[in-house]
């Protein structure tokens, strides 16, 4: 094991952190304005894939592609905000679970039925692709630096207007007490729509970013949606900071507890217990750390209790 | 309450007049789906009584499923290839017998609730779905990367287990038995739901400070049911097992976890035979809808959306109207 390989490591655990953000930030959001556990959020992450694959074949362009992404996955959050998700907001958390659980079944089942059963590819543009020297001479991924560096504007972007705009005001007044801004004269349903209509692009952002490096197939959300929620749970449900704080923190112990824990265990077995040992508590890990933190904070590290 | 009884025995009766029916015209594989049926229902009693009666949203429950599968699994893989289970401290080996593997099942099941249990209601709400969504999670990677086992591709067992004086392979005999351990559950169920503890259980969930108030500690009321529950549970696993004669990591996976949920809000959250109407419908909905489209999941999902947003207490409130409140 050698130093750049361990901060090549690094930076893919932080890549697939920040990726993890972009889901868990919508879901807390999601659930710090309206009080709404959403299942179907990785469903986005799926339709925003898909539709970057589908218009980058059509067009070639992958900035049409991601501008695509974003559009349908807000779209289609607004939609279902509209007609179905509105009803939930009263009800209590085992409704709101099987009702965006159905969502779930109604979203993969029909993506399956327009694009068929076979995994899209998405490429990498040209002008991202290839490797990047980086100092100390460690060449990694351009198209995953990308990532990174897309990811973390995104984040700096979202704490700006949550912590600046008007919008970002009504969002945080409505996370602290609802009634009282719908009697100031905000427009609550329509604030609700915008919340929900931006966590679902941002998924769909992510869906189209992590597409372009793995394969976009049906059923691709829901992995990710159970890290996002561990990610939500171990920061604190609907703390953004936590959100992002969490992210970091499972990306890395996902990425370095696969790539370290073989090694550890190589060092006292033999290497092909090792690696299924390893591999399978690396597997594990999170999980792990998510029981971990909420055996000491029962409501995460950022939640109110 | 009359009418629920009368819809109650008369789902009863039908899940067994069917497969007799199936029985003397010969068409076992209807009988193959009572059997569904009858285990599905018996998952689904077990989760009712966290779910329903202690309004404990567990979305962990194909742990119990799960590792009551993997005892039938793990017993019958090692009488079939004649190896002990373990050597030492005392010899240990395999079996081929339902009620102890049953025994195992429920046991180990059980155990595993009192652990999960025990660290996840220290949480309540969101945190605890979240929560026992991870330890579901947590033991489904496991059995995937864990090859002594079989792994990813699951553990074949050739021969179905075998029960004193029945023969196991016969169709109508084996939906005999798993309908015999639905019924024994369900009357202990009526029992427990009127019980002091069922009645405890049920005042927690509709008011915890009054039952603090009381001198009653919730904690433990619920913890002891989150353990029968899993009990249950585990037991519909084992079965499951031997319906199939195969178990693989699937039975951890969330999606089971979510089934097990649906069978109970299809039925009616709550009512003692909710999670029977439920997997009765869920068994006919996946046969029927399965056989016209391939995508049945689609009228799966619109059936279930509506009924949460506009048929709250599931078939049963439908049919016996709501004298018992959802909430």
């Amino acid at each position: 094991m050698t130093l750049i390989l361990f901060i090549e490591q690094l930076l893919n655990g932080l890549q697939s952190g920040v990726m993890l953000f972009l889901m868990a930030a919508g879901l807390t959001l999601i659930f710090g304005v309206m009080g709404l556990i959403n299942l179907a959020h990785g469903s986005f992450y799926m339709i925003g894939a898909f539709a970057a694959a589908a218009v980058a074949a059509a067009t070639g362009s992958f900035l049409l592609a991601l501008i695509a992404s974003l559009a349908a996955a807000a779209l289609v959050g607004s939609l279902v905000e509209l007609t179905i998700i509105r009803r939930l907001y009263d009800r209590d958390h085992l409704d709101q679970v099987l009702a965006t659980f159905a969502l779930i079944l109604i979203f993969s089942e029909g993506t399956r039925w327009l694009f068929g059963s076979f995994p899209l590819f998405l490429d990498i543009p040209d002008y991202l692709s290839g490797p990047v020297t980086l100092p100390f001479g460690i060449q990694y991924p351009l198209y995953r630096l990308a990532i990174i560096g897309i990811g973390l504007l995104v984040a700096i972007g979202l704490f700006a207007l949550i912590a600046k705009t008007r919008i970002g005001i009504q969002i945080r007044a409505g996370e602290s007490d609802r009634e009282m801004i719908g009697a100031l004269g905000v427009n609550i349903s329509r604030l609700y729509t915008i919340v929900f209509a931006l966590g679902a692009a941002l998924a769909g952002f992510s869906g189209a970013l992590i597409g372009a490096i793995q394969s976009v197939q049906v059923g691709m959300g829901e992995p990710m949606l159970i890290l996002a929620f561990v990610v939500i749970v171990i920061g604190g449900i609907g703390s953004i900071k936590g959100a992002l704080v969490g992210a970091i923190l499972v990306g890395m112990t996902d990425t370095m507890g696969r790539f370290l824990l073989p090694t550890i265990f190589a060092t006292f077995m033999e290497p092909s217990t090792a690696t299924t040992i390893g591999s399978s508590l690396a597997s594990m890990s999170i999980y792990i750390l998510m029981a971990g933190v909420l055996l000491f904070k029962p409501t995460g590290l950022y939640g109110k209790a | 309450m009359r009418r629920e009884a009368f819809i109650n025995a008369a789902i009863f009766t039908l899940l067994l007049a069917v497969p007799l029916w199936a029985y003397w015209a010969d068409q076992p594989f209807t009988i193959t789906l009572a059997t569904r049926v009858a285990i599905f229902a018996l998952a689904g009693v077990g989760l009712n009584l966290a779910l329903g009666l202690g309004g404990l949203v567990s979305f962990g429950h194909a742990v119990f499923f799960g590792i009551g599968g993997y005892a039938m699994g793990i017993l019958a893989s090692h009488a079939q290839s004649y190896t002990p289970l373990m050597e030492w401290p005392f010899t240990l080996n395999g079996t081929k017998s339902m009620p102890v593997i049953w025994l195992v099942a429920t046991l180990s099941s059980a155990l595993a609730a009192l652990a999960i249990g025990a660290l996840s209601l220290r949480t309540a709400g969101v945190y605890f779905i979240m929560i026992t969504l991870a330890f579901g999670q947590m033991f489904f990677y496991f059995t995937i990367s864990w090859p002594a086992y079989g792994g990813e591709d699951g553990l074949l067992i050739y021969v179905r287990n075998g029960f004193p004086g029945m023969n196991t392979l016969d169709p109508i005999q084996f939906f005999l038995i798993c309908f015999s351990l639905l019924a024994i559950v369900l009357f202990f169920m009526a029992r427990l739901a009127k019980s002091p503890f069922g009645l405890a259980l049920s005042a927690a969930r509709h008011n915890e400070k009054r039952v603090q108030a009381v001198g009653i500690a919730p904690y433990r009321l619920r913890l002891v049911a989150f353990t029968i529950s899993g009990g249950i549970t585990g037991l519909a696993g084992a079965l499951f097992a031997d319906l199939n004669r195969f178990v693989s990591p699937n039975m951890f996976s969330w999606q089971t976890s979510g089934e097990i949920m649906v069978f109970i809000i299809l039925g009616g959250t709550a009512r003692l035979f909710g999670p029977v109407a439920g997997a009765a419908l869920f068994i006919l909905l996946e046969h029927f809808l399965g056989g016209l489209s391939e995508f049945w999941h689609i009228y799966l999902g619109a059936l279930l959306l509506v009924v949460v947003l506009f048929a709250r207490g599931g078939l049963i409130g439908l049919l016996a109207g709501r004298e018992v409140a959802h909430d």
